[in-house]
């Protein structure tokens, strides 16, 4: 099993405030793995570390390796768009562009980096909507329709699509699900299921159901420390750390 | 649970007063609005036939003539004024809501704010030293020059507002998909306000399509044909000045039906322009 993404030493701040403390982690490749801990832990500012999100936020600070298909994307020269066009990104609230059609939202991050052949395009856009499981809903309304006219379950499939356009080799998720009902989160977790086939993928989720559900592998945050990093079964039957077995019996704090 | 007789009473009684009270303020103010407009057209129409749309200005005395060279001199000097205006305005507007939050941008915010305030005749006379007594005649690119500078304040901090409304998930939307910052800004974050920006351009250019106090020293007026940057050009407001305190009745009833040809130049111009910017709207990405 390779290494999909190599964690080494890795602190975070938003200004004085340390977000990440000293984080050692191996995310392996092809595989789903789950961030979980309670709000505020880092695990966010985790996963946004891992395409240089964190630094669009004033003031805030990165230290640390983070390699990336063998080189560190941190390293001196490494531009961050660069970066973010090889690990591509989920938020938690679906965002697509409202402005453009359903399309154009796919196409954005090919068309706005120049990419102009109408044909590619036209197959790019086919093949990611049909990854995200979209396609059949929107056929007929790629280029009538805003993106965000499509109802919240299908927007944040939507935004799938657009990130699967670019060809990421990673995609990081920060809880896509969190904000949709039930039959909506099936599907996308129906699809990370399927995803993770082709790609790395990492899923921040408040969720530990769905932790279990999607990754094999899952790390416990705490306090912007990783507690424990394990196969989602250990940490979910015979975790290691006390800290990790209270939040997952839920008896925390 | 039943509801109290009297508390739903008085409920209702506060409502209906509130929704009075709208209707109320509404009327008020478009009452000002519908009695200018009606007025204009009631004094003005009778004026307008195809000789005053299609002609240039008769020498006193002589009957007839119209405003055709001060309708598109009108048309120059406002080409002229957009062409300064909005670039330097929505650069501006683009500068302080995605790079302005530091004490620089303070500054621009606050001379822009003043900029506003400076009266027009004032703006006139800058722009009279800075540029017709340095060219040595009057010109309709002075007046488009200090049009065109007076749109900067109010087109860049309408753009500004409206870009900051733009929600920052749809930034970082763009960004990670490894759009660079430059091309996110343009092609995502002005576009998703666009509307915004569009209605704030088409407010400061019917502002200054009206304005006629800054036009009396650098357009300066023309009684001919002229389509020259360089030379003097023709206004519809400086003609309609000029008619309106003239001693001639067929002289006032031509500035009433320029003043009614101005308004509605300048409601079709911005009706169109929304519409235009509302189809343009799905076009793709540019």
């Amino acid at each position: 099993m390779g290494v999909g993404i190599r964690v080494s030493a890795l602190n975070a701040w938003f200004g004085k405030t340390q977000a990440l403390r000293n984080i050692d982690l191996e995310v392996p490749a092809n595989h789903a793995t789950a961030i979980i801990g309670p709000s505020g832990c880092g695990k966010s500012t985790f996963v946004r570390c891992l395409n240089r999100m964190h630094e669009t936020v004033p003031e805030a600070r990165v230290e640390g390796r983070v390699e990336i298909g063998g080189t560190d994307i941190y390293s001196n020269g490494k531009s961050p768009v660069e970066v973010r066009r090889r690990v591509g990104m989920v938020f938690q609230k679906a965002n697509p562009f409202p402005t453009m059609s359903i399309y154009d939202n796919v196409a954005a991050g090919l068309k706005l980096n120049g990419l102009r052949s109408r044909r590619m395009l036209d197959e790019i856009v086919e093949r990611s909507l049909r990854q995200a499981a979209l396609w059949d809903e929107v056929k007929d309304l790629l280029k009538k329709k805003s993106g965000a006219s499509l109802s919240g379950g299908q927007q944040q499939r939507l935004c799938i699509a657009r990130a699967l356009a670019v060809e990421p080799e990673v995609m990081l998720m920060d809880e896509p699900a969190s904000a949709l009902d039930p039959i909506s989160t099936a599907k996308i977790e129906d699809l990370i299921f399927q995803l993770k086939e082709d790609y790395t993928i990492v899923i921040v989720t408040h969720n530990m159901q769905q932790a279990a559900r999607v990754a094999e592998f899952t790390g416990f945050f705490l306090l912007g420390e990783l507690v424990e990093f394990d196969k989602t079964q250990k940490i979910f039957t015979t975790p290691a750390d006390k800290r990790t077995e209270d939040y997952i019996t839920g008896r925390f704090g | 649970m039943r509801a109290d007789g009297g508390t739903n009473l008085i409920r209702r009684l506060k409502d209906w007063s509130a929704s009075a009270f709208a209707v109320v303020a509404t009327c008020l103010v478009l009452a000002p609005l519908v009695a200018i407009f009606s007025y204009l057209v009631y004094m003005g129409l009778g004026a307008i036939n195809w000789a005053f749309l299609t002609q240039t200005p008769k020498p006193v005395g002589e009957a007839g003539g119209g405003m055709a060279n001060a309708m598109v001199g009108s048309g120059v000097i406002l080409l002229l004024a957009s062409v300064i205006g909005i670039p330097f305005g929505v650069g501006t507007g683009i500068y302080l809501a995605e790079f302005g939050r530091n004490r620089f941008g303070n500054v621009i915010r606050f001379a822009a704010d003043v900029l506003n305030g400076v009266p027009s005749i004032v703006m006139g006379i800058a722009v009279y030293g800075l540029v017709v007594l340095r060219q040595g005649h009057f010109s309709a690119l002075a007046g488009g020059i200090v049009l065109g500078i007076m749109m900067v304040p109010t087109v860049s901090r309408s753009t500004e507002e409206m870009l900051l409304m733009v929600p920052q998930n749809i930034r970082e939307a763009a960004l990670g998909l490894g759009i660079p910052q430059w091309r996110t800004t343009i092609s995502v974050t002005l576009r998703t306000a666009s509307s915004g920006i569009i209605t704030g351009i088409m407010l400061a250019f019917a502002r200054v399509a009206g304005e006629t106090a800054p036009l009396l020293f650098t357009a300066f007026g023309n009684q001919f044909w002229s389509l020259k940057v360089n030379q003097p050009i023709a206004a519809l407001p400086l003609q309609i000045f000029v008619y309106a305190i003239s001693p001639f009745d067929e002289w006032h009833r031509q500035a009433w039906a320029g003043a009614l040809v101005l308004v509605a130049l300048i409601v079709a111009t911005v009706a169109v322009v929304r519409l235009l910017a509302r189809r343009g709207m799905f076009q793709g990405a540019h």
